[in-house]
């Protein structure tokens, strides 16, 4: 953990370096510009609402990741998972009766959401564990299927007349928002922080948690060791699509109130970066999609000075960095060595572990 | 040339990590002499002699080859100026001849296109000089074990190499093609070569080797001549303190059968037969023995009655209980435990601390209210273990990655001891990569295993382990069983030649050994 955020401070240097060198090019002076965007983000409340309405559903789609990440497995789908969530968050929200109590609405609402990203991350799972088939292709194909089976369905019976977009949800099922004077932070973000403590939990101190772990590890010997890594694919898949699902709690009974082609923009893939920059930890992503959402936002907020694009190739600096200095140490997410391992003799054992000591 | 050694190394140091493989370490070695360099796992040995060879840099220390000394060590210095290698593992090339694996990477032409008639006739020549009989022409997958290190031999002398280090060369090879080895190596000294033999079977090095030098923990702490040595005195020196190599054991009273295989067929990983009809029983207090080269079923076997491999036909039972088709986790909970052959692959989660490793394959015995691990309890259990086997350190939330392969097995047979309901043990290669220290301790508890009513079903390389643990030795060859001896064979002077004929097919147990063919 502390090497971790040892590299990610360095990359946040490198990236600052850059992005100095852009703003300089276009003829503003660097220390203004970041001064300005810190002050704009974290220097008021509005700003430090907006950063966390950005930053929900960053914890939401990098726990998605971290948890086919900790199984072993790439859930590239999150974006499709978030996606079919949303759209059935929002149908379940304009459905359900006016009358039913804002609680028991809003749960409904968040679970219809959870439960379709779960089930279309359990298909893919499932065509893993039964045909062979990657999940990388498994889950971005299902991305595809699933923005046009949306497209389809919401064009010919549930999108608003001549838009992109369902009805508005009853006001029962809306969330509050949680002050910051008037920016669009809302309390999906405890449902956020809650998942993240839930699912640290889980990891680290139940029999299941132990057992995913395990198969992320070495599934070979989660095998011998009675776990069936079929059920563990398939269980890890649909945990990690209802998080990905709950995205719509923020953006659809949070914000909009109701579901927008193309809402979240790219969240889903964002989440791979969230989750590496928190080394595939719950309260490393938090960290990762607070600062992520601060350049996203940060951007916003002093484009009248430079261009916003500046700050998103500030986000793909970071990222890179980190991906290079973990996998220069020869991590890469898991800690395990990413260099091709030498075969040395099996009546070298001690050397051999002297060797892995090393990468290690 | 003169008196200069063929090879010399000089305060030879080199660390890994936190870890100091080779402290200071000097080896003379002098012409035309088998050099054997003898130590537990993780002697550093291995280490010492990839630096000879030009395979790892020393942190430290100087590299002289024949009265040179070489600035810049790498492997085409090494093989430049005649030092090659044979390493444990070949690399070889399955689906080429012996002719175009011995040239790889050094292809004779004749008008710019590769000239094997050439190579071949070499190889021929070299094969006969040397006593290495192959067939240049034969297709190197083909080869017996034996023969593809003759290969990998013939590939180090016909790029003119005089020194030759092996390392572990007898590892994967029966009595038989050990012994002709040796014949090999001895021919090759008379013609002036000079051989560095790595290894920890102090029976080879009293055969063959001229001098000795071993090591402990990084570093030098005796060389011998070795005329007049004895075991106990190199085994006194690479552990530090006497040790006795086998555990005593006596006699016990054969009680009910608890492990069962009927007629059992399995298909292996290339999808042809690895197990064609099994049959056989394992009572409570007796330890069953499987020899046989490694490939002919033993993983299979195994797999199958873990539960982790998919059975074609035939059955499994415990306690007279079918197991067949049933979940790993629900074996376990009627009495098997099992030692893996491989504890990287099969045993151990290295990223796991000792106390997690100690309750894999058990994590459901420690749960409390709601699936969630008491951690106070797998503690208890990990101290306990810990204890019981002296594992180090002894400290339960040490990474076992960083654990000595032998503590890392005390581990895994603690564990695997501890379960509950305990009527059925395998073990695979319960102490390969395990210093002897350990395996004194691992035997002793299988031992004690037996002689408190469990069924032992003990799988392993070692000849002598076997023999001097199995009360019954069965023998495998190609999936099948094709002879068990009891007690008076395995005791018998010759116990050891027969199970290695028995294991390569040459001896049909039907005929006996005398008629044996070949």
């Amino acid at each position: 953990m502390k090497r971790g955020g040892l590299t990610i401070g360095f990359a946040m240097l490198v990236a600052a370096l850059a992005g100095s060198v852009l703003i300089w090019f276009i003829g503003k002076s660097p220390l203004a510009v970041y001064g300005l965007l810190l002050q704009r983000t974290w220097g008021t409340p509005y700003g430090i609402g907006e950063v966390l309405f950005r930053a929900t559903p960053l914890i939401l789609t990098g726990l998605s990741v971290m948890v086919a990440f900790k199984v072993g497995l790439f859930n590239i789908g999150a974006q499709g998972q978030l996606a079919a969530g949303s759209f059935i968050t929002a149908l379940c929200g304009a459905a359900l009766p006016a009358s039913l109590p804002g609680p028991i609405a809003v749960a409904v609402c968040v679970l219809a959401g959870m439960l379709a990203g779960a089930a279309l991350a359990g298909l893919a799972g499932i065509l893993k564990i039964r045909y062979g088939a990657h999940e990388v292709i498994n889950t971005i194909m299902l991305n595809f299927i699933v923005s046009a089976v949306i497209l389809w369905i919401g064009n010919a019976h549930v999108f608003v007349k001549y838009t992109l977009h369902t009805r508005v949800i009853s006001d029962n099922a809306t969330l509050s928002h949680l002050g910051f004077t008037g920016s669009e932070a809302n309390t999906s973000l405890l449902l956020a922080l809650g998942l993240a403590a839930a699912v640290a939990y889980f990891f680290n101190r139940t029999r299941r948690g132990f057992e995913w772990r395990a198969v992320g590890h070495n599934p070979r010997a989660a095998q011998n060791g009675g776990v069936q890594l079929a059920g563990v694919v398939i269980g890890a898949m649909v945990m990690s699509g209802a998080l990905a699902g709950a995205v719509g709690a923020n953006y659809v009974l949070g914000s909009k109130h109701y579901y927008e082609r193309g809402i979240g923009g790219d969240v889903g893939f964002m989440g791979i970066a969230v989750a590496l920059l928190g080394r595939n930890h719950p309260a490393g992503i938090v960290l990762a999609a607070l600062l992520l959402g601060t350049l996203q936002y940060g951007g916003l907020a002093v484009s009248e000075q430079v261009p916003k694009e500046i700050f998103q190739i500030l986000q793909a600096v970071i990222i890179l960095t980190v991906a290079c200095a973990s996998a220069y140490r020869g991590h890469l997410f898991k800690g395990k060595p990413a260099a091709v391992s030498v075969k040395v003799s099996q009546d070298t054992g001690g050397e051999r572990d002297a060797a892995e000591r090393e990468h290690g | 040339m003169g008196d200069q050694p063929a090879l010399e190394l000089r305060n030879i140091s080199k660390t890994y990590g936190a870890v100091a493989a080779n402290r200071e370490v000097s080896l003379r070695v002098e012409h035309r002499s088998i050099h054997a360099v003898v130590g537990e796992n993780g002697a550093g040995k291995s280490t010492l002699m990839k630096i000879a060879y030009g395979h790892a840099r020393a942190d430290a220390g100087e590299v002289w080859i024949k009265g040179e000394r070489i600035a810049r060590h790498s492997v085409s210095q090494a093989i430049a100026r005649g030092v090659g290698m044979v390493h444990q593992h070949f690399m070889l090339v399955g689906t080429l001849t012996v002719a175009e694996n011995v040239v790889l990477g050094q292809e004779p032409r004749r008008a710019g296109l590769l000239d094997l008639a050439r190579a071949a006739s070499e190889i021929r020549t070299l094969s006969q000089k040397f006593g290495l009989d192959v067939d240049p022409d034969a297709r190197v997958e083909d080869l017996s074990v034996g023969q593809q290190q003759r290969v990998e031999i013939l590939k180090v002398l016909w790029r003119g190499c005089d020194v030759v280090i092996l390392d572990e060369p007898t590892a994967v090879l029966t009595p038989a093609e050990a012994r002709d080895l040796f014949t090999v190596l001895r021919g090759l000294v008379q013609d002036g070569m000079t051989v560095v033999l790595i290894t920890h079977k102090l029976d080879e090095v009293l055969a063959i080797a001229t001098r000795v030098t071993v090591m402990r923990r990084g570093e030098r702490v005796a060389e011998y001549e070795a005329e007049g040595l004895t075991a106990e005195q190199i085994v006194h020196a690479m552990v530090g303190r006497p040790v006795q190599q086998y555990v005593d054991k006596q006699p016990t009273s054969l009680g009910k059968p608890m492990l069962e295989v009927r007629e059992l067929r399995v298909t292996g990983a290339r999808g042809l037969p690895a197990l064609r009809g099994i049959d056989l029983v394992v009572r409570a207090g007796e330890i069953l023995g499987i020899a046989g080269v490694e490939g002919n079923g033993q993983t299979e076997l195994v797999e199958a009655i873990v539960g982790l491999r998919d059975v074609d036909r035939g059955t499994v039972s415990i306690r007279g209980k079918p197991i067949t088709g049933q979940p790993v986790a629900h074996r376990y909970s009627v009495g098997l435990a099992h030692v893996p052959e491989d504890r990287h692959d099969r045993a151990l989660v290295l990223d796991y601390s000792i106390q997690d490793n100690s309750i894999l394959g058990q994590q459901r015995d420690f749960v409390g209210s709601f699936d969630v691990l008491d951690r106070d309890r797998v503690r208890q259990h990990a101290d306990r273990l810990i204890r019981e086997f002296d594992i180090r350190p002894p400290d339960p939330r040490h990474l076992v990655s960083g654990m000595s392969g032998g503590n890392q097995q005390k581990l895994v047979v603690a564990r695997e001891l501890s379960r509950r309901a305990l009527s059925v043990l395998i073990c695979a290669q319960p102490t390969r990569g395990v210093d002897i220290g350990a395996i004194e301790a691992i035997h002793r508890r299988m031992i004690e295993a037996r002689d408190r009513g469990l069924a032992v079903l003990l799988l392993s390389a070692e000849l002598g382990e076997l023999r001097s643990l199995s009360d019954r030795l069965a023998v495998l060859y190609k999936g099948q069983i094709v002879a068990t001896l009891g007690q008076e064979q395995l005791l018998a002077e010759d116990a050891l030649d027969n199970i290695g004929a028995m294991m390569t097919g040459a001896w049909n147990p039907g005929a006996g050994p005398k008629d044996a063919p070949q």
